[in-house]
């Protein structure tokens, strides 16, 4: 573990474990900066934002541009921003740890005398900095948007959506991480992460919450709703409601259904505890892992 | 400074059922460089990477001057530069930002940082590339950019695993070039390698290890006086101008003194095994040369590094 308590040089002139983390930040962001993903990312992000303006300023859908402010923000940035936080996490922390065995950087880095983890916290810090270069343009991008149609403003609601997209991003990257370090191949890695973030957790929520009916709080995904849900007015609750069940040809009984909707403080806690645990676990995994 | 020193104690390394290293225990001290020899799989590579923090052992300790390197890296590795394979540099940084980075992570003050990359970077010949970007390089240029690393903080230990691999023929040369010089430093270089010729030319002692197990840690010197050959007996091959006419090998030189028996290899070489030492050999040429059969040269068929490294490997399979 990083020795917070050290900020001198040590005693054989090496310097202090937050100021290599500090050091392998700056030059591994410098790396992903300059990288294809960066670009392609980029690229993704730019074309997700150019089709909703163009669908947008073409088809001028009520629900955007004349609903209030909170709405445009709720159908532009509560639709999008996941999935470009998402693919942040997939493209920066897919193979960030797994690379440094199958692309054999580790062998350039770890036989120095530096600590596994400021190599892996410096690694994450970069890969927090070069996504949120990308969220950061997103968000600049949204609210221009919102300028065409409205009077320029940033709603409370917004900015607070603002901050748990980025404290999403954070639980996205631990989440990344820990299962770049899981394994050795950068295939696998990415794959992986890719199918949990884009396919299963949705799939999971979907069954857990609608055929279960059982509040799926154990889904990062659940608890990134708040960035929506946080542009509505009023903030959703569960929603019951009463359905009736037909078999064949008859009326059957009616059954209750819930339809979930995480609060705020739930949301916060379910992102704050997947970022603790996948960061510890994928943190020990990089101490433990070996080069052969 | 103390003497840098490395010592492995009861070193052991277990994959499953399989034995890498097997309570290895091996001292090095002093400003020399020591050669580290074995088949594959004999478990050089682990050795070298527990002492690098790479992998941990299943039991037992590595110790760098004193420090364990798994429970204090940062002292142990303080004053250590290694190549172990043939690392991969992150592809968009430059050797001028990689060099950079291994630089501030080892504390090299910043007032001397740039003339220390520059610095490295003609000692491994790289002077032309230091601000191209590495992810295009060839295997060579990226561990010509590795060695540099393992330089530039002027370190008392240099570990490395193979360090001519990947290397066209100039490189191999620079890099023997690179240890000699890193030995008039007063340096401790502990280095492993398939090449017995670099070994021999390099090293003041070998440590030999097979199957996990070292076999001999000694001078170079007392290792092939040891282990070389048989007791008195050397292996020669001689070069000819022209073809050996028929009959004169076994009617003639395999009945010189001192012979115990020749070979033809081709037409225009033989292979003459003998004993007695350099006043026996002296006289076989002379012989040969006598014979008028056109000798062009006349030297060892291997040398005595090789003899002792086949001699004891031979005896553990």
């Amino acid at each position: 573990m990083i020795e917070m308590s050290d900020p001198k040089p040590s005693a054989h002139g090496i310097p202090s474990s937050l100021a290599q983390v500090m050091i392998t930040m700056r030059y591994t962001f410098l790396d992903y900066l300059r990288s294809r993903r960066f670009t392609i990312l980029m690229a993704i992000m730019l074309l997700i934002s150019v089709l909703l303006t163009a669908v947008v300023s073409y088809y001028r859908p009520a629900s955007f541009v004349s609903s209030g402010v909170l709405s445009f923000y709720s159908g532009w940035w509560g639709m999008s921003t996941t999935l470009v936080v998402v693919l942040s996490g997939i493209f920066f922390g897919g193979d960030a740890i797994s690379g440094e065995f199958q692309n054999k950087t580790g062998y350039f880095t770890v036989p120095n005398p530096v600590r596994r983890s400021s190599i892996y916290v410096g690694k994450w810090l970069s890969a927090f900095a070069a996504s949120s270069i990308v969220l950061l343009i997103f968000t600049a991008i949204t609210v221009a948007n919102e300028g065409l149609y409205y009077p320029l403003s940033i709603p409370w609601q917004f900015a607070e959506s603002v901050l748990f997209a980025w404290f999403y991003l954070v639980a996205v990257l631990g989440f990344t991480f820990f299962f770049s370090s899981l394994f050795k191949s950068t295939s696998y890695s990415i794959l992986v992460t890719a199918i949990l973030f884009l396919f299963a957790f949705t799939l999971i929520e979907t069954l857990v919450a609608d055929l279960a009916q059982v509040e799926p709080w154990f889904i990062l995904s659940y608890g990134s709703e708040i960035i929506g849900n946080v542009l509505q007015t009023p903030y959703p609750q569960h929603v019951t409601t009463q359905q009736g069940l037909f078999g064949a040809g008859r009326a059957a009984a009616a059954r209750t259904f819930t339809a979930y909707n995480v609060t705020i403080p739930e949301g916060l806690a379910i992102i704050g505890i997947y970022f603790v645990i996948t960061a510890a676990l994928g943190l020990l995994l990089f101490e433990r892992k070996e080069f052969n | 400074m103390a003497n840098p020193s490395l010592e492995a104690i009861n070193l052991s390394k277990a994959y499953g059922s399989f034995t890498a290293l097997s309570n290895l225990n091996l001292k090095i001290e002093g400003a020399k460089c020591v050669g580290f020899l074995g088949p594959n799989g004999a478990g050089k590579t682990t050795t070298l990477k527990i002492f690098t923090d790479l992998i941990r052992p299943s039991s037992g300790q590595a110790l760098i001057n004193g420090f364990n390197v798994h429970t204090h890296k940062k002292a142990a590795l303080a004053s250590v530069g290694t190549v172990i394979e043939t690392p991969e540099i992150y592809p968009s940084l430059t050797p001028r930002e990689a060099l950079g980075m291994v630089a501030e992570l080892r504390g090299v003050a910043s007032s001397e940082r740039k003339k220390r990359i520059e610095e490295v970077a003609v000692e491994v010949g790289m002077t032309d590339w230091v601000d191209k970007r590495t992810g295009k390089f060839s295997k060579g240029m990226k561990q010509r950019i590795c060695i540099a690393s393992a330089l530039l903080s002027d370190p008392k230990i240099v570990i490395l695993d193979e360090p001519t691999t990947g290397l066209d023929p100039r490189g191999m040369s620079e890099v023997r070039d690179i240890v000699k010089s890193l030995k008039k430093k007063d340096r401790l270089i502990f280095m492993s390698s398939h090449i017995l010729s670099e070994v021999e030319d390099v090293c003041d002692e070998v440590a030999m290890i097979d199957h996990g197990k070292l076999l001999v840690y000694d001078t170079l010197q007392n290792v092939t006086a040891r282990f070389a050959g048989g007791e008195g007996e050397n292996v020669v091959e001689v070069a000819l101008s022209r073809p050996l006419p028929s009959g004169v090998l076994d009617g003639q030189i395999a009945k010189l003194p001192g012979v115990l028996s020749a070979q033809r290899l081709d037409d225009r070489r033989i292979r003459i095994h003998s004993e007695g030492g350099l006043e026996a050999q002296e006289r076989i040429l002379s012989s040969l040369v006598g014979l008028g059969i056109g000798v062009v040269s006349f030297q060892p068929a291997s040398s005595a590094l090789e003899e002792s490294y086949l001699n004891l490997i031979k005896d553990t399979l």
